[in-house]
């Protein structure tokens, strides 16, 4: 029995339960939030390689047989979003060190953490419908905590935004799982792509897959179903804020991936037509708001909407480099908006503000971090020697594949205007003449800086060694266009 | 000013007794009837609850003199490790077994693990419930 696979899930699920009787003595909560996170990584390290050799491998928790138990499925795209998980989550708590205050920390910070990635790696790695929900809900529990944990008044507004809209979708989660049940009656979704080929994806059906962008939609932030995002992402400390956008949105695209891939894909013409649809309008709604704003953390949040703009085109392209180039972009999404959301915040530390016009001039007395800025910028729109540049590609070419010129037009445009939006923020705030507080009134941004320069140099060895994360992510779409190979490894025929 | 309420601590008194036994009772049957767990630990807390509706908060703090959030701790790790044990005898996570004892006074009697399982979720349940009252019911 390799029990590799449900490793990542048990190590931050233990470490955080056994936090939750230390919470007095926060450096051993450190040191073990670490070695958690450490070993998490190192786990799936060996699971991924494992997978690159030997396929798709299952897990049938309790020992019951897939269609009737739960099973978690290591193919090569969940252990790739596991892996870059566990890296957020080190950079992001390498960041919390230095960058959270006593008071949060002494409430819970490091085990809601450590239940965040539990939902989070479950719900990538699961391979059961219901399941998938059930994770879905661990790690929004643990985000409403953290989104509202200091109990400041912007917090509790829009965390009180952040629930209701979850807790609807969740129930309607809830709905469409039941409406595909009473049509299959199974919720395994190995078992269920082969029911709905069986009966060959009747319009009820296709009504029902619709029902689920809805749902993850909203998880994810597509286009009409964003609206939530900006100011719940803004609300918490940095570190939050970086966590979510990382992880959270990621979540939602991956369920997107996985569903219109596996189960709904026999008519791409009515669901892929509308996925792609909303990546343009998602593409157009967030840069209008990146380009709009003066306040950082708002330029930034609708950078993630971007975002997921463009790695749900890559879905709706359905051919090898789109989705090729969804996978590689989202692995690449996730490390750089956490390292700018981290930057960001240091910036905030230093300047007291978060609006642009109010300071500038910091490249004189803090380089690295400008520096650092610059490289992130860069790679987010997507510039040569890093990460952001390889996946852009092969969305385009899979664009042009499947002859969706338009919006590879808008998102080439919408590349331009994202590059636009970041350096209008290096331009004014890091480099400009010195105008920010005096030293004694600025936060001491000891330590917080290199947390994200490990996400760039990650990022930075994405892209130069793209060669290296190739056979990986070939693996993972190959997996995802032929569902056959899913469905084997599961039920085992 | 608190009315005089002789009757309602007496019943009080009686009544959580009986409430306990009856939620004990009911986790242990979850195996065979309705019950189980999450029911169970419910009515437990339900009597604690009584406890400080007749008397006050700081009589449950008397008798459960502990942290109510290590409780839920204690439960959720009981269930994670019930879970863990299986990697002993080489099967995957959760998996369960039972056998037949002959135990003394109660003769042959079904034990299955899934019963350590859900003494974690029976801790879980009583923890988190008197958690929420008693931050509530404090919170002035």
């Amino acid at each position: 029995m390799n029990h590799l696979i449900i490793a990542p899930l048990l190590i931050p699920l233990l470490i955080g339960i056994i936090l939750l009787f230390i919470r007095n003595s926060i450096r051993v909560q450190k040191v073990l939030s670490i070695f958690s996170i450490i070993a998490m990584v190192i786990a799936t390290f060996i699971l991924l390689l494992s997978v690159l050799e030997n396929g798709v491998q299952t897990y049938e928790l309790g020992g019951w047989r897939p269609p009737f138990g739960i099973v978690l499925v290591a193919d090569s795209l969940a252990v790739l979003l596991v892996l870059f998980t566990g890296l957020v989550a080190l950079a992001c708590f390498l960041f919390s060190v230095r960058g959270l205050d006593k008071d949060r920390k002494a409430y819970f910070f490091y085990p809601l953490l450590q239940f965040l990635i539990t939902g989070v790696v479950g719900a990538f790695l699961t391979g059961d419908l219901f399941n998938l929900f059930v994770f879905f809900e661990v790690l929004l529990m643990s985000s409403y905590a953290l989104i509202v944990l200091g109990g400041e008044k912007v917090q509790l507004q829009e965390s009180l935004k952040y629930v209701l809209v979850n807790v609807i979708s969740s129930a309607l989660f809830v709905t469409a799982v039941a409406f595909l049940y009473s049509i299959t009656g199974t919720l395994n979704m190995a078992d269920l792509s082969q029911r709905v080929a069986e009966i060959e994806q009747p319009a009820i059906v296709t009504v029902i897959a619709l029902l689920f962008l809805i749902v993850f939609g909203m998880k994810a932030a597509i286009f009409p179903l964003y609206f939530w995002l900006p100011g719940s992402y803004s609300a918490p400390p940095p570190v939050v804020s970086a966590l979510f956008a990382g992880l959270l949105t990621k979540v939602g695209i991956y369920a997107i991936i996985r569903v219109f891939t596996i189960i709904f894909y026999h008519h791409p013409e009515i669901t892929h037509q509308i996925l792609g649809g909303l990546a343009a309008i998602t593409m157009i709604a967030g840069v209008i708001g990146a380009v709009a704003y003066q306040n950082l953390h708002k330029i930034l949040v609708y950078n993630v909407v971007a975002g997921v703009g463009y790695i749900i085109f890559g879905l709706s392209s359905f051919n090898e480099p789109g989705l090729f180039g969804g996978i590689f972009y989202l692995l690449h999404d996730m490390l750089i908006k956490a390292a700018l959301f981290l930057l960001i915040g240091a910036i905030i530390v230093i300047t007291k503000t978060t609006s642009m016009s109010k300071a500038s001039g910091l490249m004189k007395q803090y380089p690295i971090l400008g520096w650092s800025f610059l490289a992130a910028a860069l790679s987010l729109a997507g510039v040569p020697p890093f990460s952001g540049f390889f996946g852009k590609l092969m969305l385009i070419q899979g664009g042009i594949i499947a002859e969706q010129y338009w919006t590879v037009a808008i998102l080439l445009l919408s590349s331009l205007l994202v590059l636009y939006s970041v350096m209008r923020v290096f331009f004014l705030v890091i480099l400009g003449e010195e105008n920010i507080p005096p030293l004694e009134k600025r936060g001491n941004v000891k330590g917080l800086v290199y947390p994200s320069l490990i996400l760039l140099g990650l990022s930075f060895i994405m892209g130069m060694g793209a060669e290296w994360l190739y056979p990986f992510v070939a693996d993972a779409t190959t997996t995802l266009l032929n569902p056959d190979i899913y469905i084997e490894a599961v039920l085992k025929e | 000013m608190r009315p005089n309420d002789v009757i309602l601590k007496t019943a009080t008194q009686l009544v959580t007794f009986i409430i306990i036994i009856f939620s004990i009772y009911v986790f242990l049957a979850g195996h065979h009837n309705p019950g189980g767990g999450f029911i169970g630990g419910l009515m437990t807390a339900a009597a604690f609850v009584l406890i400080g509706i007749a008397f006050d908060i700081k009589t449950i703090k008397r008798i459960l003199p502990f942290d109510f959030k290590i409780l839920t701790a204690t439960g959720l790790l009981i269930a994670v490790l019930t879970g863990i044990g299986s990697f002993v005898f080489d099967s995957p996570f959760l998996s369960h077994t039972y056998d037949y004892f002959y135990l003394p006074l109660l003769g042959k009697t079904e034990l299955a693990t899934a019963l350590l399982f859900d003494i974690g979720v029976y801790f879980v349940v009583i923890g988190v419930t008197l958690t929420i009252i008693y931050t509530i019911g404090e919170d002035n």
